[in-house]
């Protein structure tokens, strides 16, 4: 199965993930501050600075890119709830 | 006729706050809660303005349903509704936004402006007819031009919701805040000059609406002081005629830390505990020492059983980080802790480190509930919540000190970097 390294910044903590794993799954797990609201991209709350590694994430939805923009997030940022990581190392800090 | 005192709910007609500008707001003066956490003394007021243009005419914000049809009453009075070609929403909360179906259905040509954020909730508002209506979002700089009335608007986001704005009528250095800078307080005289003594309600207001969102409240303020403002008009509360800037410069106090002249760049860890039978205050006293070992972290420790939640909620709003002790009594922590972890919705808990320990005789799971409420106060919590059954022994004290040196490490920055494998996540 292929795997991705993905590292919480804020909890300086990097789980061994398999690859198409949300970010979501794992924060609130391990005690990020990323916290959610609805889990479904509806409501903005996941928002999530991308450190490093914004390639390895899978392309953002129409809805995504909706509430990133309602939401006026910058270019670094994406939703927890819906990104996806695919491979390689990420980085991401609550937004 | 500008009425003294209290007056009964819709008694009050409209009234002219300045040139062109009429208050058709609505009085509650036997309110007494406020969407549940407010206690309201002297009932609240829904304010409501019209602003009037050589080409046109724009309602600033509505009334509480209930009042809808003062309200309408009031609009009526000053302006036809085919002249009416705005509607301004500052900010979507029912108290603001009850009239705004029953408006609508009058005046279904107005142009309704709202923020990025207020979109969202003004379509769950209007539900089927939202497309029936035009809607514009505006953004900070964006104006509405009223022909000779300029509106303009700054995006103020969680002040106190996420779709809060306000709304500067340019050429006569009049600011609608809605929210911000408003209070619970109902005096048919209108204007702050006028009514009695309100003070203790708009710090009272800012402390349980504003306060947990300091950050915010400090980007608002910055983007409202290079403003000219010859008066402030709130959605509750006086308007503020007299002395506008008093009362941003009382916010800008309110949001200013008090620690951090004596703190400089340190770090602030508070440990609070509740023990038993000793056990637990031995695990409080451990912790604190291996923390205070760090030259970057100031650290504090208090056993809450000797102090009341109240004063300590203070302290914690300035701290960098939280850690709560409790032994595990019935299969729970203890009651001052949650009496504690409750009165932290007053403040803003984001991105603080939370933290967790405590012995137990049988089950232990106190320490796992307190770090879940951590995380539903948007705190991060980096370590796993300490817990050590009965007394700790001389190795479990060392381990104790080993959990203060890694918290601090945290929070000076330096954290010990680590990684494992979901399947630890999932106890595989």
């Amino acid at each position: 199965m292929a795997t991705a390294k993905l590292t919480f910044a804020d909890v300086a903590l990097t789980v061994n993930v398999p690859s198409g794993t949300r970010i979501i799954e794992i924060s609130e797990k391990i005690g990020s501050g990323i916290t959610y609201g609805c889990r479904e991209g509806e409501c903005g709350t996941c928002i999530t600075r991308i450190v490093e590694g914004m390639e390895n994430l899978s392309q953002p939805s129409a809805l995504e890119e909706r509430v990133l923009k309602d939401n006026m997030a910058g270019h670094d940022d994406r939703l927890a709830c819906q990104c996806q990581v695919l491979g390689g190392t990420v980085k991401v800090r609550p937004g | 006729m500008p009425q003294a005192g209290r007056a009964r709910p819709g008694s009050h007609g409209p009234e002219a706050v300045a040139d062109r500008v009429t208050w058709v707001g609505a009085l509650d003066p036997d309110l007494r809660t406020f969407d549940i956490i407010l206690k309201t003394a002297n009932g609240t007021t829904y304010n409501s303005y019209a602003v009037r243009g050589s080409e046109g005419v724009a309602i600033i914000d509505t009334v509480k349903q209930e009042f809808t049809v003062d309200f309408l009453a009031k609009v009526e009075a000053v302006a036809g509704y085919d002249e009416i070609t705005t509607l301004v929403l500052n900010h979507l909360e029912p108290d603001h936004t009850g009239a705004v179906p029953e408006f609508l259905r009058r005046a279904p040509h107005v142009e309704i402006c709202v923020s990025p954020r207020g979109l969202q909730v003004l379509k769950a508002l209007l539900k089927d007819r939202f497309d029936d209506y035009k809607v514009t979002v505006v953004r900070t700089g964006d104006t509405v031009s009223l022909g000779d009335r300029t509106l303009r608007f700054l995006t103020t986001p969680y002040v106190h919701w996420p779709d809060t704005q306000c709304t500067y009528l340019e050429e006569q250095n009049l600011l609608f805040t809605c929210d911000l800078l408003g209070c619970h307080y109902c005096d048919g005289r209108l204007f702050n000059d006028k009514v009695g003594d309100f003070r203790f309600s708009f710090d009272y207001y800012f402390d349980h609406i504003m306060r947990p969102f300091k950050r915010y409240v400090g980007e608002a303020l910055d983007l409202i002081e290079p403003l000219n403002i010859d008066m402030i008009a709130p959605g509750h509360g006086p308007v503020l005629r007299a002395h506008p800037r008093d009362y941003i410069t009382q916010y800008r106090r309110l949001i200013t830390k008090r620690l951090a002249s004596e703190t400089g760049d340190l770090k602030t860890l508070l440990i609070f505990y509740v023990s038993a039978y000793g056990a637990t205050a031995q695990m409080a006293e451990a912790i604190t020492e291996g923390a205070a070992e760090s030259d970057d972290v100031r650290v504090s420790l208090f056993d809450i059983q000797g102090g009341d939640v109240t004063p300590f909620i203070d302290l914690i709003e300035e701290a960098d980080g939280l850690v709560l002790g409790t032994p595990t009594i019935n299969g729970d922590a203890v009651r001052v802790i949650w009496d504690m972890l409750s009165s932290l919705v007053d403040i803003e808990t984001k991105g603080k480190l939370g933290a967790a320990f405590g012995s137990y005789g049988w089950t232990g799971e106190a320490v796992n509930m307190v770090e879940g409420r951590m995380q539903g106060l948007k705190m991060r919590v980096p370590e796993k919540g300490l817990r050590i059954k009965m007394h700790p022994t001389t190795d479990e004290l060392e381990e104790c000190r080993d959990f203060g040196r890694r918290l601090a490490a945290h929070l000076a920055g330096r954290p010990m970097e680590r990684e494992i494998d979901m399947s630890a996540l999932l106890g595989g």
